[in-house]
């Protein structure tokens, strides 16, 4: 009974704060994006545009849901349903944090430990390529059908460097399981270089961890191989034909893929919670560092606002308090061994998203033969040597 | 718990499969195919095959169904035309399918030499470690064998692809 209710709590927590992270994600996405190209972005909703999300939220709720007359009924409905479910399915098995206990209840940080976690995400993000296709084909219209096919064919293709790549540091580890990959990360070389698995021995896997992050590109259809919504040649790729709620989906699918293949790089590559240096070296105080930090720096700079904007004389000061209140949170003995670890892992998590983020600001889209050229007359044959190379180095080592 | 679990996703398998034959489109079809693969790694799940149900869905569901709706949409089949037949022949082919599976299944059911029964969770061969030990040592040769089948059966697909060009 007390593992229903825990369960439930956590599933709840979990649920909250992925739906909410979603909704920012897209907020986080246009000012990285705007700032990179000297633009504000979105600015009028809310202080610095932070109720953005809302607005949005209720523009797409309430817009007309259009089922166009020629759609293939049932699977038109069906495609953004899969695609999201698929891609909100997926966060269940990431461990955000050690076994911990609060208030006399030891418990995981994080949903289900499942002792096949990485295989069970290869087998659900890999059934995420059907909302895609089906929704791309029941539009029953040129553009969606391109896009739906292009989805298609990328995703298989660069899902096979995709599992080449994630193979190499699980020969290494030895585990399934993401709690045990994570735990076995622990530790330092040299008493400060991290034993995370890019700089893992035998074989560092810092190539897998490229090969990673490029396929993972592809898979989740982001810039620089967004070809199935290139809206230069296809209007909106597979998503043409939805409006409302169905566009909604898709747009939500997107981003929980993309939050789930950095929370996978993370626990596999990037050593999952655990910190970059030792807490012997007080690494349990960066976090009250950084937020103290900005706190400070908003602070300094509502009180030397322009005369033109005003109103960051209140807003700042009012997020500076915001930060310093977060930054006391790290230093509650009660929470900390909760909210440190969580700290270290959503810190290289979104990190990883800004990559992402940084990534489309950055590069030009591919051409789709370029882009079915480089993943099987590159990437899967780099794939492989790296396989091979480290299979081969653990086999060595091992005996 | 279990014994309801398997009852659904065994329910759910079949009206799939039922579906997956009387569904007129082809893409219909399909994904009755894949939720018929769905239910059965649900299936070996329960009795304790976590990778091979794992694999399942990798392969069939990810991989060789995603192919099949590919190319499905890529030739944008229609419905299948139903060919209409005589009343005569509607009427005895039910009778006559069943016997043939109850024969089938009764001849089965003697050849094949009656074995433990197998109960939910008695079976602890199914992690990763166990799968690849005995697929390396005790069914190495099969496995082998099977490995260059599929070499030559791809081989022989790109040089009949190449053909036609």
């Amino acid at each position: 009974m007390n593992f229903f209710i825990v369960s439930l709590i956590k599933t709840g927590l979990v649920a909250f704060a992925l739906l909410t992270t979603l909704a920012y994600l897209q907020w986080i996405e246009r000012k990285v994006l705007a700032h990179i190209q000297l633009r504000p972005g979105p600015y009028r909703v809310g202080p610095h545009g932070l109720l953005q999300p809302l607005a949005d939220v209720i523009k797409l709720v309430t817009k007309e849901g259009i089922l166009p007359p020629q759609a293939h009924t049932f699977f038109y409905l069906l495609a953004p349903i899969l695609a999201v479910s698929v891609a909100l399915t997926a966060i269940v098995v990431i461990p955000f944090g050690p076994e911990v206990t609060v208030f006399g209840v030891t418990t995981n940080m994080g949903l289900a430990d499942l002792n096949i976690g990485i295989l069970f995400i290869l087998a659900i993000s890999s059934l995420g390529v059907y909302g895609v296709a089906l929704g791309g084909w029941a539009s029953n219209s040129k553009y969606p059908l391109l896009g739906g096919l292009r989805s298609s064919a990328q995703m298989i293709s660069y899902e096979l460097p995709l599992a080449l790549a994630l193979a190499a540091p699980l020969l290494i580890m030895n585990t399934l399981n993401f709690r045990e990959i994570t735990v076995l990360q622990g530790g330092y070389w040299l008493g400060f270089i991290p034993k995370w698995n890019i700089f893992a021995g035998p074989f560092p896997q810092i190539f897998s961890f490229i090969i990673f992050l490029i396929a993972s590109f592809a898979e989740t259809n982001r810039v620089p191989f967004d070809l199935p919504e290139a809206e230069s040649e296809l209007v909106g790729g597979f998503h043409t034909e939805y409006s409302s709620m169905g566009f909604a989906s898709f747009f939500m699918a997107e981003y929980a893929n993309i939050l789930t293949v950095c929370c996978v790089g993370t626990v596999l590559f990037l050593g999952g919670w655990q910190p970059l240096w030792p807490a012997a070296y007080g690494s349990d105080f960066a976090p009250v560092v950084i937020l103290f930090g900005s706190a400070a720096i908003l602070f300094f700079h509502g009180a030397n606002a322009l005369k033109s904007r005003l109103w960051d004389r209140f807003s700042f000061p009012v997020f500076g308090v915001v930060f310093l209140i977060l930054g006391a949170l790290f230093l509650v003995p009660v929470l900390k061994p909760v909210v440190v670890p969580l700290f270290w892992f959503l810190s290289k998590s979104l990190f990883l998203v800004f990559v992402f983020i940084w990534i489309r600001g950055t590069l030009p889209r591919f051409r789709y033969d370029q882009l079915m050229r480089f993943a099987w007359t590159f990437l899967f044959p780099v794939a492989v040597v790296n396989l091979l190379v480290t299979s081969f180095l653990v086999a060595i080592t091992s005996n | 718990m279990e014994g309801l679990l398997f009852l659904t996703f065994a329910t759910i398998a079949v009206l799939c499969a039922l579906n997956l034959v009387l569904q007129t489109h082809p893409i219909s079809s399909a994904l009755s195919l894949i939720g018929v693969l769905g239910s059965i790694a649900v299936l070996y799940l329960l009795l304790g095959g976590e990778f091979i149900a794992a694999v399942q869905l990798i392969v069939y569901a990810g991989a060789i169904m995603v192919l099949f709706v590919f190319v499905i949409m890529l030739l944008n089949t229609g419905a299948e035309k139903q060919p209409t037949r005589k009343i005569v022949v509607t009427w005895i082919s039910l009778p006559l399918l069943f016997t043939f599976i109850a024969l089938a299944a009764m001849l089965i059911a003697q050849q094949v030499p009656k074995t433990e029964v197998v109960t939910f969770g008695g079976f602890s061969g199914g992690t990763t470690l166990s799968v690849g030990r005995s697929l390396f040592t005790q069914y190495l040769l099969p496995f082998e064998v099977t490995s260059i089948l599929i070499l030559i059966a791809i081989l022989g697909a790109v040089v009949l692809a190449r053909k036609e060009i």
